[in-house]
């Protein structure tokens, strides 16, 4: 081995420590691009690809009922490429090993072809016949669920009739990749199941012979989708259609892609963090060596090394520590991938889905760390390279210090000599010190927004579940039906409080705005669901007007006291002139409220009831699951305290995680600056800080003239890193921002003392670490060398 | 004659790294004497600059006695050893060892602060002949200024000893002139036992007495009976 190379090992040996605290931070920037990119490009690629061979549709839309003969018109709509119109209805599903019954969608599976929009990916088993009654599809999750095989019986309650049903096969469909049951904010593969019967059968169970309520459509490539929803709005207009909408909207979907944009936002902002952390470090210890070695830089010039080759020798160092790094992240990278594929795929019903391992990805993070590190290392390489072996021989020009404010402080004298020691190093070393600052304060603003995101989705459920949707369970009815059905509902077993609900799909019209949507008609005061000011207090609906939901006041630019149209959807075209009585507070979707009797002279048809709120003695819970599952007339029945648990378990269980990884992550960054800075300081200052020894200063008032500076450098990192934080969580939340669930911005008080304590306790124990050095500081090497 | 300030007995430094035995002190029997100005002349590794160091508590003997008036150093724990040197021990080193970010005045300063009876600053730098430049920062300051900063800050405290490890060691003769005669006036004007190692046998002058170091041991005693000033001594 060449002379240099054995330098090389043994200084990469002396400088272990700084040298695996640095590959550290730089692993972690390798891990989670791996992670973030591997993860986004598994989830997009395989949604793209599944999406694709299996037909997912471009626009979709319900109505209530449409003449089977409105097909071509709507395939004749420019742009549109294929139509799918489709019977899809909601039913309870009575499986025998649960209490409570199970909620499901079943769908007009086409006979005698295949359907031209949203295929299916068939597991096992067949599809059904043609014409046969008591055939079913069900999708996987729910299939695996209940143990469910082809040739496995099951009841459901479809339009008030219980029906066995024979599973031939088990699907995934790409409609469904992430299924949520009615009132669940996570899909239940245990509660909530989807399935396809032959559409025939379907047709004359639900009444929907020769006509669709549910139509989607694939859209030619450079089709203009607005104008396709336009005019297939107009179309369904008079058959009560909801509204179309887009995949943007589709509710699997736009859960896809607030994940996606989740993992796109974490690969554009956590591994640059760590990798421009990983620069500044390597930049510091690289630049101190170059200083201590500067003799050695000269001799070796002396001896007729080339610049080049001097400068190399240095860059190798770094690249060597880089490439201990890389190997660390790529490692951590690949397995927390797969982690996070595997969580994925339980939330996520993909016909498969594996970690994207592609060698690019790998690439791609390999170059950027080792351009971050030889970025990092660029500007001490250089003074090595340009150093003359004349200068480089002689002791450097001892550094020059300035008083501070003008000699202000001193003639004050509030500081001691050795404050006024940290005080002046601090400041010659400004910008060092801000940038070491600033690299502990992204270790606080990484768990602040972690901790933040917690804080914004407790906060959230408690908006929603303890003080909004209150209610245990709510049945919604097949059809609306007229208010005598509420006094039914009461008779049901160990109901205790029964809410009326009522929603009608309404297009609302400010102006050039305007947006479809239903309106939720509920009695002036509820106690169980329900409205909510812009302070989160209860709101008692007014006798007219409607109660708009923030987010839609914000499309529709609406405020308090503004007049607004609404047109009905009831093939009427009759439009109501009413006005906006209040903006409401809405995390979920896009609420707007009205006073139920109001509701009812707008829609001129008098007083009717889409669903009822409950609140149940939960000692007769099975009395009315059991009543439940034999009344007809009801169309599904969410039960919201369920949700509730299984939405906090899966939450715990994914937060735990998550902030194991963000704890790890954070502790990382903070140990490798805070020892990386101390280590840095001790080796500049050591003679320094033997002088002070040998003037009679003990070790603990040696040691404080570093803990002023490091102290310093972290509690300035806190401030900066809870802005920094704040500010991070604030644009993650705004970008993640939909129509379908808006998770407020809340960060608790807690939340930024957790992350600095965690800091703080990562940087104590990096000054402990170097507490033990000054204990051990040999004095008189020290003090007999030339600095 | 005056009180030995120092009784040294037998003592022995050995180094060990890693399989090797250095033998840097070999039984040295010494006394200093309160306010005495020795010179300590030798070769490099002759043992002088380990005995300094034992003497002003920066290291310990591997086996011997030193006492320090009625306190026995060899076998005292750090921060024992920490307070003699705070108390009684003034240090001056060949490359200064001023702290960098500190004015001439601070640098004092630092050891006033935790001194008992100090000396203003002022007035140690004035001992010095270093009035003009008290609020100049070592980066401002000649090597021989530098010297004199570290004598001012040595002197201070009053201590009882003063410890010269080749102060001279770094300087040209006229300003070397300049240091030795800040550290006679200090052992004069101060009482301080004075005790001043270097290369440099024309120093040996301005001493009362010589030791001559080999191979860890002390071989030679002079005593002056006539001291030259230092602005006689050329090298």
């Amino acid at each position: 081995m060449r002379a240099l190379d054995i330098k090389l090992l043994r200084d990469l040996r002396r400088l272990a420590p700084q040298g695996t605290a640095i590959a550290l931070v730089l692993a972690c920037g390798v891990a989670t691009l791996i992670l973030s990119v591997g993860t986004y490009r598994s989830l997009s690629e395989t949604r793209t690809a599944y999406y694709e061979r299996y037909l997912f549709g471009d626009v979709f839309s319900s109505a209530v009922r449409v003449p089977q003969v409105l097909a071509p018109r709507i395939a004749e709509i420019e742009g549109v490429a294929a139509v799918e119109t489709r019977i899809v209805r909601p039913l309870l599903i009575d499986i025998d090993t649960m209490r409570e019954p199970a909620s499901g969608v079943v769908i007009s599976w086409p006979e005698h072809r295949q359907p031209a929009v949203n295929g299916l990916f068939l597991r096992r088993g067949r599809m059904p016949e043609a014409g046969a009654v008591r055939e079913a599809l069900v999708t996987e999750p729910f299939a695996i669920a209940h143990g469910f095989a082809p040739g496995s019986v099951f009841s459901v309650i479809l339009e008030g009739t219980r029906l066995d049903l024979t599973v031939v096969g088990t699907v995934l469909s790409p409609e469904y990749v992430y299924a949520l049951g009615p009132g669940d904010l996570m899909p239940d593969r245990r509660r909530f199941g989807v399935m396809w019967m032959p559409e025939s059968a379907l047709a004359s169970l639900s009444n929907l012979s020769g006509a669709f309520n549910s139509v989607s459509l694939r859209l030619l490539r450079g089709a203009n989708e607005a104008l396709v929803i336009e005019e297939l709005d107009a179309i369904l207009e008079r058959y009560g259609g909801t509204g179309a909408y887009g995949r943007k909207d589709q509710l699997s979907n736009a859960f896809l892609d607030g994940e996606l944009i989740q993992l796109r936002g974490m690969a554009q902002i956590v591994p640059p963090i760590f990798l421009a952390v990983s620069a500044f470090l390597v930049n510091m210890i690289l630049s101190r060596l170059v200083t201590l070695e500067r003799e050695q830089i000269g001799l070796l010039k002396a001896l007729g090394y080339s610049r080049l080759a001097v400068a190399f020798h240095y860059l190798k160092l770094v690249l060597l520590i880089a490439a201990f790094g890389i190997v660390i992240g790529v490692v951590a990278g690949t397995w927390l991938g797969r982690a996070m594929t595997g969580l994925y795929s339980q939330f996520y019903s993909f016909p498969f889905l594996i970690f994207d391992q592609s060698l690019d990805i790998y690439l791609i993070a390999i170059a950027v760390s080792i351009a971050a590190a030889v970025l990092g290392a660029l500007s001490a390489v250089a003074r090595a390279f340009r150093l003359p072996a004349a200068v480089a021989m002689q002791p450097p020009a001892p550094p020059v210090y300035r008083s501070l404010a003008v000699g202000i402080f001193e003639r004050l004298r509030w500081f001691s000599q050795l404050t006024t020691m940290a005080i002046r190093h601090m400041l010659r070393h400004w910008v060092r010190t801000s940038l070491t600052s600033l690299g502990t304060s992204l270790a606080t603003a990484l768990l602040c927004v972690a901790l933040g995101s917690l804080d914004s989705v407790e906060f959230m459920l408690e908006a929603v579940f303890f003080r909004t949707e209150r209610q245990e369970a709510s049945l919604s009815f097949a059809q609306a039906r007229p208010p005598a059905v509420l006094q039914a509902v009461e008779r049901l077993p160990g109901i205790l409080v029964a809410e009326p609900y009522r929603v009608l799909p309404v297009r609302l019209v400010n102006g050039q705005h305007s947006r479809r949507l239903a309106i939720t008609g509920k009695p002036p005061r509820t106690d169980l669901s329900r409205v909510l000011d812009l302070n989160l207090e209860p709101v008692v609906l007014p006798d007219t007007g409607l109660a708009l939901g923030d987010r839609v006041a914000e499309i529709l630019h609406l405020r308090t006291g503004d007049p607004v149209t609404v047109e009905l959807l009831d093939g009427t075209g009759r439009s109501i002139e009413s006005t906006v009585a209040q903006v409401i507070q809405t995390y979920i979707g896009l609420g707007v409220y009205m006073n139920m009797d109001a509701l009812a002279r707008l829609a001129g048809t008098g007083p009717r009831i889409s669903g009822t709120h409950l609140k149940i003695d939960s000692a007769r819970l099975d009395d009315l699951y059991r009543a439940v599952k034999t009344t007809p007339a009801l169309g599904s029945i969410s039960l919201n305290a369920i949700s509730r648990q299984l939405f906090r378990e899966t939450m715990q269980q994914n937060m735990t995680m998550m902030l194991t990884v963000y704890f790890t992550l954070s502790v990382i960054v903070a140990f490798g600056v805070v020892y990386n800075s101390a280590r840095i300081q001790l080796s500049e200052r050591a003679r320094e800080l033997a002088t002070l020894r040998v003037l009679g200063f003990g070790r603990r008032e040696v040691f404080n003239v570093l803990m002023i500076e490091l102290g310093t450098v972290v509690a300035v990192a806190q401030p900066l890193g809870w802005a920094l934080g704040y500010l991070l969580g604030y644009v993650v939340t705004q970008v993640l921002a939909s129509d379908l669930f808006r998770v407020p911005f809340v960060v608790e008080l807690d939340t930024f003392a957790v992350s600095s304590l965690v800091v703080v306790g990562a940087a104590a124990f990096s000054a402990a670490v170097v507490f033990r050095r000054v204990m051990t500081f040999d004095l008189v090497e020290v003090l007999k060398t030339r600095d | 004659m005056a009180e030995p300030v120092f009784v040294v007995r037998g003592l022995t430094k050995i180094y060990r790294t890693g399989e090797v035995e250095v033998h840097a002190l070999r039984g040295i029997d010494l006394d200093l004497r309160e306010g005495e100005l020795v010179v300590m002349l030798g070769p490099s590794g002759s043992g002088k600059s380990t005995l300094l160091n034992i003497l002003g508590g920066l290291d310990t003997p591997t086996s011997g006695s030193i006492r320090f008036r009625d306190r026995e150093l060899a076998g005292a724990n750090e921060s024992t050893l920490t307070q003699f040197r705070r108390e009684h021990v003034g240090f001056v080193f060949q490359f200064y060892n001023l702290v960098p970010s500190l004015t001439a005045r601070e640098n004092v300063a630092l050891v006033t602060e935790i001194a008992r009876n100090p000396m203003p600053p002022e007035r140690a730098l004035e001992l010095v002949g270093l009035t003009g430049r008290i609020d100049h920062f070592p980066a401002q300051l000649s090597g021989g200024e530098q010297q004199r900063v570290a004598i001012a800050r040595a002197i201070a405290r009053r201590p009882e000893i003063l410890l010269c490890d080749e102060p001279t060691g770094a300087l040209d003769s006229r300003t070397g002139v300049l240091v030795l005669e800040a550290l006679v006036s200090a052992n004069r004007e101060l009482g301080a036992t004075c005790a001043i190692i270097t290369h440099n046998a024309s120093i040996g002058a301005i001493a009362e007495r010589v030791f001559l170091f080999s191979d860890g041991r002390i071989a030679e005693t002079r005593v002056n009976t006539e001291r030259v000033a230092p602005s006689a001594v050329h090298w």
